[in-house]
């Protein structure tokens, strides 16, 4: 296999509670004690992009898989590990050297409500990333540059001199994406860039990011929490809980054989339109807070398999028989 | 007689430089125990018709015509006294966002407490005993524990199974619930959705279900209406629309669900976008995006035609039973 366009590993974030010093220290039983408390965002992951692939990331809010995307874009710093892109370690960069990866890698947020300036016109939204990464260009290829993206995405030149607030939520999505292709980017990463949006548009702007992929040769790192979306669109899939991914499969082994209990009660649960009385696969309770993670397997606490072993260690990803990589210990010993 | 039954309702908003119309000549029927799915993108009024049965859309919005019978009584026409009595009490609601729902500074307790002391005449233990009752059919764990706690104690899921806990509390004939489960992950939309259906079910509420998401409403109800730009288009059984839509907005929206379409492939997509209720085309409001329109479509609203159990307000199909019909009269 050829080497990974982005490879993550060892990827943790925590985000402190705890506030400034004094804020932490508080007085019990006659002594002052320092309490430190930090929400586990991401434990642990390990993922590799391959070029021209779309790598769809789900889970169910609070999973982590935004984070993934902020730090692999560099919006946030991790805690620990590292992220190369092509060979490259970028977490560290000095901001001057950072700068030709942030034109390889950009960004289509879920709300194109906020994501928009609203303030600038159109043009000057896509000006704006072309001018600061190429300060060479003359204002003829600007404008060239504008009108191209413009006609791929689908929107109409005249949209220029408006403002962002006089389109509608799919319109504006289109501009996202027209701001994130002006720079010929290689890799996107998508934070739910559909989720926002109606049936009928949802279908539109999902065609617009396949047809774009085929004719720019993109990459995509795609966080949805959305299945169906991930069957119909990602190459591969990786099921995330709890800031750790638990499945990660090609999306046709996935979907047709989950291997993961969590990623069996998740597929369970998306509304077919086929069935009249669905068998859900019920779950124990809900997701614990990632501030106090629970020992072991973070979802044994849910899980109808755990054991003690699940309780205690921690299950690391390992390839099966299929190809798919798992985190569970039931798995490895058979057990499902 | 139909428990609900709602005819040619108008609702229009009164605005600078005119009135803007939300719904035109809604009408549909509920019965007893009956599960109804309301369908439709945002701003096609699905909303809109459900705040207007119990009257409750606010100024400058206004009921402009038509009825809406409850047990045979227009709660059109009613007074304020009149509706309250109905509200909550007959007729419950969900909404989509539950912390919106729920009063933040009252415990649990006291806000049910409240809804049951408004209605009826008993002591506030007898009202705590019911509230404790219906929040243990609505599963919660340890429901003693949630009446003295704040709704942002709990997690999302559970405070929509309070709001389901607080619409059963006085025995509804029907809960509306307007998205119940769109702020939602999907395992505990898919446990909501079951508590709703088995509830219903058992206590034989009807339900009217207001969603965008066609497997949600698939799985739940029996009969479903497709709004379109403040019109219903399409509506009858679920599983006769779902398998066989008839109108062409119906067909694009099930086709363009990325589990109708091959993996990789384009999906299906229906062009441009619903119109704003400030430019409503003319005709058949669909037409712009139809790929069957014709000139007939640009005059006027199509009047409803059947087909099977399904009524459809379309040109293209009403032509088609048209053929239909003649084609076997010719053969006879």
């Amino acid at each position: 296999m050829t080497s990974p366009l982005v490879s993550i590993s060892g990827l943790e974030k925590r985000f402190d509670l705890s506030g400034s010093l004094l804020e932490q220290i508080t007085f019990e039983g006659g002594r002052f004690r320092r309490k430190q408390e930090a929400v586990h965002a991401i434990n642990g992951v390990d993922l590799e992009v391959q070029k021209g692939e779309a790598l769809c990331v789900v889970g169910e809010s609070g999973c982590g898989k935004s984070t993934v995307a902020r730090t692999v874009m560099g919006l946030l710093s991790p805690s620990a590990g590292e992220i190369h892109y092509d060979g490259q370690r970028i977490d560290n960069l000095e901001r001057k050297d950072s700068l030709p990866y942030r034109r390889k890698m950009q960004m289509i947020f879920q709300n194109p409500y906020a994501s928009l300036n609203p303030r600038m016109t159109i043009q000057q939204t896509l000006e704006e990333p072309i001018r600061f990464h190429h300060p060479d260009w003359s204002p003829v290829q600007v404008r060239d540059k504008i009108h191209e993206v413009m006609h791929s995405v689908g929107i109409d030149q005249d949209w220029g001199n408006r403002f962002g607030h006089e389109f509608s939520g799919g319109q504006r999505q289109r501009i996202a994406i027209a701001r994130a292709l002006a720079v010929d980017p290689e890799f996107i990463v998508a934070d739910e860039p559909i989720s926002a949006l109606d049936v009928s548009i949802q279908a539109q702007v999902l065609n617009l990011l396949m047809d774009a992929q085929e004719s720019r040769g993109l990459t995509y790192l795609f966080i949805t929490h959305d299945l169906a979306v991930v069957e119909h669109f990602g190459t591969r899939v990786a099921v995330m809980y709890l800031g750790r991914v638990c499945e990660l499969a090609d999306t046709k082994t996935l979907f047709s054989a989950p291997r993961h209990p969590y990623t069996q009660a998740l597929l369970s649960a998306i509304p077919k339109l086929e069935d009249d009385r669905p068998n859900h696969i019920r779950l124990k309770g809900e997701v614990p807070t990632p501030v106090n993670l629970p020992s072991g397997c973070v979802f044994h606490g849910r899980c109808p398999y755990a054991n003690e072993r699940c309780r205690q260690e921690i299950p690391q990803l390992i390839t099966t028989d299929g190809g798919t990589q798992v985190a569970c210990h039931a798995v490895e010993e058979g057990r499902l | 007689m139909a428990l609900l039954e709602v005819k040619d309702l108008d609702v229009r908003f009164a605005v600078r430089g005119g009135d803007l119309t939300a719904l035109r000549g809604i009408s549909f029927s509920l019965d007893k125990g009956e599960r109804l799915g309301l369908v439709g993108e945002s701003g096609a009024g699905k909303s809109v018709a459900a705040f207007s049965i119990l009257n409750l859309i606010a100024k400058p919005g206004y009921i402009a015509g038509g009825q809406i019978l409850f047990e045979g009584r227009d709660l059109a026409a009613m007074s304020e006294r009149e509706l309250r009595r109905i509200r909550g009490n007959r007729i419950a609601m969900i909404f989509q966002d539950p912390m919106m729902t729920l009063n933040p500074v009252l415990t649990i307790g006291t806000q049910m407490v409240e809804a049951l002391l408004a209605h009826r005449k008993i002591s506030k233990k007898e009202a705590r005993a019911i509230a404790l009752d219906r929040l243990q059919k609505v599963q919660i764990p340890s429901p003693e524990k949630r009446l003295d706690q704040y709704p942002h104690e709990l997690s999302g899921g559970m405070r929509q199974r309070v709001i389901i806990a607080i619409a059963l509390l006085l025995d509804p004939e029907i809960i509306i619930a307007d998205e119940p489960t769109t702020a939602l992950d999907v395992t505990i939309q898919a446990e909501i959705m079951d508590l709703l259906l088995n509830l219903c079910e058992q206590e034989n509420v009807a339900l009217m279900l207001i969603t965008h998401d066609l497997g949600v409403v698939s799985q739940v109800t029996q009969r479903m209406l497709v709004m379109y730009s403040g019109r219903i288009i399409e509506q009858g059984p679920t599983r006769e629309i779902i398998n066989d839509a008839q109108h062409p907005y119906t067909q694009g929206l099930i086709n363009a669900l990325p589990q109708m379409g091959e993996p990789g492939e384009r999906l299906f997509q229906i062009p441009g976008s619903m119109p704003s209720l400030k430019n409503v085309p003319s005709g058949c409001p669909f037409h712009p995006r139809c790929n069957f329109a014709t000139e007939q479509c640009k005059q006027a609203m199509p009047e409803y035609v059947r087909s099977g159990n399904v009524n459809v307000a379309c040109y293209e199909v009403a032509n088609l039973i048209e053929q239909e019909k003649r084609m076997q009269e010719a053969e006879s």
